[in-house]
């Protein structure tokens, strides 16, 4: 097992390193001048020089990569042009509420996607099946920013059950974790069905089922208890791109999480912080699909030895 | 030798008719994604067709008319200009759809021809292009989109080329696996051993058997892509807002969600019901083509 954990790690590392330095790289792909920007139009050519020096921008590119990446361990991300301020403290407080939001709406999502599976592997060809996967293929299909909206205009602007926008309180949660997980239910929903209609084929579900074992004994202890490795690894998987997903339920619902600051920093060319947040994001998807991977392995002895 | 050759090809070329035969009885029983291909194909005819038979102009303003719900003279209401949101929307087609079409089929030839390569010929090639994809699957997917447009600057062309370079690795994946697949099987060997060339091999013997897949997935992408394109241009990084794009106009019918909720509701549901089209169509395919996968 050991064995194991260290290859897994040792081959994520290169693969974290190369995807750093691309972003590094196309982030200074982008035309217009950092110095020039902070020094503003009228500034003398001296005085842009003396900026890039500050910044560093004189230096040889892969200096500059090394030099950023060092200043990443030490948590120095660069400076924020956009808020005046290190880009580390404008980014620290947008995690909580992104943090809230994908584990509410992974909670709901798993819960709801595994049980809507098992009935429909259960009921397969019934009605039941039918509308499981229909709820299923629509969750999948719906674009989760014009469901936002409708969710506000039903639930906040008709019913006023909810506030329309930001976080001021608990409920303010509810229709941004809807938004969010519709998609995980969805995928959860379909994958447990179809790992629940494999199981519930095998020899030991007849065998069970023969012995005059009762039905949801069958069905939970058997067929389930064999399904859910599989079903875990996917929610797992789910999780790193739920960070993402972020981007635009946070913009439909103007909740100030990284999502938001993402797409508010595009629009205003502020690149220091896109950059820490495309780093953020991507480093945060591979070390989550990682730790999926090491605990997969750990479930299922099989992958292990392969 | 060459009668040898001739028979093996036609052997293998008459076998897809069929093989279509078949198919499409099997197909005919799956209602859903009947239905779905109904629909897609008279989307794409309104995409063609729209300005023929349309009564207003995309850009005639009416500004008696404004923000008005939906009426006999406005099936779906008008937007802020009295802009008809019906035939803004029809004629939105043409972008919408289009510009996820073509960027997935970018992104299909693309990946369709570093797949097949990498899984024939293996070797540096194979892992080179398997690193990429890795760096690729890295970025979770609408992320990659972002990036891209964030660094070329928004506009519908570079949300075709965003959406294209996300759709490349997961069709080189499969493509890589069904060829080393397709690799092992009798026949090819056979075409390999009476001496065609290795092109011919490729495209001939090897291609049309992951041709299945191949299908599939680029139906179930599409629906991805009008996802993803349309996510973009309402963040504000896809089409400009002046031009009929879906997602630009549901963008702009954010503003006016309270006093006029069907600027909102009418582009949303086109593109939801776009996307379930692809998907069930998709999920149909898979099954007939497939009856492993159930």
């Amino acid at each position: 097992m050991g064995k194991y954990v260290v290859k897994r790690i040792l081959s994520a590392i290169p693969l974290m390193l190369v995807i750093s330095f691309l972003i590094f790289m196309f982030i200074h792909l982008i035309p217009g001048d950092p110095a020039r920007l902070i020094a503003g139009m009228d500034a003398t050519k001296q005085e842009v020089e003396t900026i890039r020096r500050q910044l560093g921008l004189d230096k040889p590119l892969m200096a500059q990569y090394f030099i950023y990446m060092k200043g990443i361990f030490h948590g120095d991300l660069g400076y924020s042009i956009k808020n005046n301020a290190p880009v580390a403290s404008v980014i620290l407080p947008r995690f909580k509420p992104t943090i809230i939001l994908t584990i509410c709406s992974m909670i709901w999502a798993t819960i709801l996607g595994v049980f809507l599976g098992i009935i429909a592997a259960v009921r397969r060809g019934k009605p039941l099946d039918y509308l499981a996967m229909i709820i299923a293929i629509s969750g999948i299909s719906v674009p989760g920013f014009w469901l936002g909206l409708m969710l506000i205009q039903f639930f906040s602007v008709n019913l006023g059950w909810f506030p329309t926008a930001g976080l001021t309180m608990a409920k303010s949660y509810v229709l941004p974790s809807i938004t969010m997980g519709c998609g995980i239910m969805a995928i959860l929903a379909r994958f447990t069905r179809s790992s629940m209609l494999e199981n519930l084929r095998k020899d030991y579900v007849r065998t069970a089922r023969a012995k005059g074992m009762s039905e949801p004994k069958v069905i939970l202890k058997y067929a389930f208890r064999n399904s859910l490795i599989e079903v875990v690894t996917v929610a797992g998987l789910q999780i790193g791109g739920l960070l993402t997903g972020s981007v635009m339920t946070e913009t439909v619902f103007s909740i100030p999480g990284l999502g938001r600051l993402l797409v508010d920093s595009i629009n205003f060319r502020d690149y220091k912080v896109v950059q820490a947040l495309l780093m953020f994001f991507s480093l945060e998807y591979i070390i989550i699909n990682l730790i999926v991977d090491i605990v997969y392995g750990f479930l299922n002895p099989k992958v292990r030895y392969q | 030798m060459s009668t040898v050759t001739q028979t093996a090809d036609e052997v293998i070329l008459s076998k897809p008719e069929g093989r279509f035969k078949q198919f499409w009885k099997k197909f005919l029983k799956r209602k859903a994604a009947v239905v779905s291909l109904i629909f897609i194909l008279l989307m794409i005819g309104v995409a063609v067709f729209a300005p023929i038979f349309l009564k207003y102009q995309v850009q005639a303003a009416d500004y008696n008319n404004m923000l008005a719900g939906p009426s006999m003279k406005h099936f779906w209401g008008t937007d802020e200009f009295g802009r008809d949101v019906f035939t803004r929307l029809m004629v939105g087609t043409r972008l919408s759809l289009f510009s996820a079409l073509i960027s997935v089929v970018i992104g299909t030839v693309i990946g369709v021809i570093l797949g097949v390569l990498a899984g024939y010929y293996g070797g540096i090639f194979d892992s080179i292009v398997m690193r990429c994809c890795d760096i690729l699957f890295a970025f979770p997917d609408i992320l990659l989109a972002i990036a891209i447009v964030a660094i070329l600057g928004p506009g519908i062309i570079n949300v075709i080329i965003a959406v294209a370079v996300f759709t490349v690795p997961s069709f080189a994946r499969i493509m890589r696996s069904a060829t080393l697949e397709a690799k092992e099987e009798p026949y090819v060997e056979v075409a390999r051993s009476i001496g065609c060339s290795p092109r011919r091999v490729l495209w001939k013997h090897v291609f049309p058997e992951t041709v299945q897949s191949l299908i599939v997935n680029f139906t179930m992408r599409i629906g991805t892509a009008i996802l993803a394109s349309s996510s973009l241009s309402f963040l504000g990084f896809g089409a400009n807002v002046t031009e009929p794009d879906w997602g630009a106009m549901l963008s702009q019918g954010r503003n006016y969600l309270n006093s006029a909720p069907h600027m909102v509701i009418c582009p949303g549901l086109l593109i939801f019901l776009t996307v379930l089209a692809f998907n069930l169509l998709g999920d149909g395919l898979r099954d007939t083509l497939d009856p492993k996968i159930k």
